[in-house]
């Protein structure tokens, strides 16, 4: 085992271990907590993808945007005071079923998969790679989706605005 | 620097052995000069911020005017008196606090500064992790502080904290987008988000006699500085942007119920951000590591000196705002963010943008 093998069994196992902690957490500010480092974890194994820009727009967009309005969102939501902030799990047996199943049928599909492997070679910059393909070879899929973000805000500003 | 420490280390017998444990030694050894620098940073930075407010309020005793008690000579030992303290004061946890989260919030507030530390270059040599990356991955961890924040305003189960921690959020994820803005219009000119081409491309002379830093590169990339700027000092909750802690409203907002210890982390984050925002202005308009002098005293240890003296001349401009401007109100601070800075950042980059199609 080497030193990187070494760290990418930390982070896979914080990826994985706080991921459950979502799932099992009672207090719905922990579960939020636990996604904190299941989302740092994520970002760490597109590290060892050698997908830098991915991991760091990871980092911007779902730590610094999107976990940080659902916890404020959480705490807009009760009374500020209160600590006491809780969710439970209904039908566990069921549930349980269910994930046993999909779960197996998933690792079959993994394990019997013949995956497209590519040589490991280190690219030398990422950002300008992608800004190309962005630019020129998906120009349209990118032009689309912002259009959508953009109706999207519109549609936030006018659900916001008082009707008067 | 972890591939210099690796290098070094597979010289020696012992360790060249265990690759494994080079690489985490490397790791480890590389963050350790980032921790003594945070410390040593607020050590200084406390006792400049004394000398710099009482010299612009006329406070005798930091100036060292008065007669009597003074803690060594010019104030000197202020700072060790201080710090003796903060290490030994008594640690209290509110009984209704949310224990483990409160014991939490410090360090991730930490580990958010941290990290950002690791990409910001001294000069073209002296980086913990040297990447392509390096602005925006200072920008992104930038933003986990912000979960430190809210977790410390949340657990401490005061409403002072958590008014104080509601506001840190809002105003720092919105000052966020015009930072970044602002910092695209340099990305553009250099087509890279390494800081080493991002200096590299200001080396040389405009005009003749001054230094072609992106500030003086055109009428818009100076807006831009000032806009990242302030937009930076909003970012780390100082005067005139300190809402989250308004001694005057909040006790001392999302850190009321902190002390000891626990409450020198977010004084040290304070100040480290402080150091961070002023870096990356000087990284990206001020040149950086080059001397204002091209040609003259380049290169080695005078690009360390340049740098720090740029970050510490942007420092001594964030004290100097704290004693000018009145603190802000919320909805002036949110109008100000969405209503000025964000088109005013919008109009940098077209007018970059123009200016280096058309104009140059």
């Amino acid at each position: 085992m080497t030193g990187t093998s070494f760290i990418f069994w930390i982070v896979a196992l914080l990826t994985v271990g706080s991921a459950a902690g979502v799932v099992f957490s009672k207090n719905l500010i922990y579960s939020a907590i636990a996604l904190l480092f299941s989302l740092l974890g994520v970002a760490g194994l597109y590290v060892f993808l050698w997908a830098d820009f991915i991991a760091v727009t990871q980092i911007l967009i779902y730590v610094g945007g999107i976990l940080v309005l659902i916890i404020f969102g959480i705490m807009l939501t009760h009374r500020i005071t209160n600590v006491q902030l809780s969710h439970s799990s209904i039908q566990r047996g069921v549930g349980g079923v269910i994930v046993l199943v999909i779960f197996a049928g998933l690792s079959a599909m993994i394990l019997n998969a013949p995956w497209h492997r590519s040589p490991a070679i280190e690219p030398l910059e990422t950002v300008r790679e992608i800004g190309r393909m962005l630019m020129i070879n998906y120009l349209l899929p990118f032009e689309v989706a912002s259009i959508l973000l953009l109706a999207a805000l519109m549609g936030a500003a006018l659900l916001s605005r008082k009707t008067d | 620097m972890v591939d210099y420490l690796l290098d070094i280390f597979s010289g020696i017998g012992w360790l060249s052995a265990s690759p494994n444990l080079a690489f985490v030694l490397a790791v480890t050894l590389s963050g350790l000069p980032i921790f003594l620098f945070m410390a040593v940073n607020a050590l200084v930075a406390v006792y400049a911020e004394r000398k710099v407010s009482a010299f612009m309020q006329d406070r005798l005793g930091p100036m060292g005017q008065g007669v009597g008690l003074h803690a060594g000579k010019w104030g000197l030992l202020q700072t060790v008196a201080d710090a003796v303290k903060l290490l030994t004061k008594e640690d209290i946890i509110p009984a209704s606090a949310d224990r483990k989260l409160f014991i939490l919030a410090p360090f991730i507030l930490f580990i958010g500064c941290f990290v950002a530390f690791a990409g910001l270059p001294f000069n073209e040599h002296v980086v913990a992790a040297d990447f392509n990356l390096g602005i925006f991955y200072i920008l992104a961890m930038g933003s986990v502080g912000v979960i430190g924040v809210i977790l410390a305003g949340y657990s401490s189960n005061n409403k002072w904290s958590l008014y104080g921690a509601m506001r840190s959020a809002a105003q720092i994820i919105s000052y966020e987008i015009p930072a970044g803005l602002s910092l695209l219009a340099v990305i553009m000119l250099t087509g890279s988000l390494a800081f080493r081409d991002i200096v590299a491309a200001q080396t040389g002379t405009t005009l003749g006699v001054l230094p072609s830093w992106f500030i003086f590169d055109n009428p818009f990339t100076f807006f831009a500085f000032w806009l990242f700027f302030v937009a930076g000092v909003a970012e780390v909750n100082r005067t005139p942007f300190d809402l989250p802690e308004a001694e005057s409203e909040l006790v001392a907002g999302f850190h009321t119920e902190y002390s000891g210890m626990r409450w020198s982390f977010f004084f040290l984050t304070e100040y480290a951000n402080m150091f961070i925002v002023a870096g990356v202005a000087a990284l990206a308009f001020l040149g950086g590591w080059l001397s204002p002098f091209p040609g003259y005293f380049e290169g080695g240890l005078w690009g360390i000196f340049w740098f720090m003296s740029k970050a510490a001349f942007l420092i001594f401009i964030m004290m100097w705002f704290r004693w000018t401007f009145p603190r802000l109100r919320t909805d002036q601070l949110m109008r100000m963010c969405w209503k000025f800075f964000m088109p005013a950042s919008f109009l940098t980059i077209v007018g970059v943008g123009i200016w280096d199609l058309f104009i140059r």
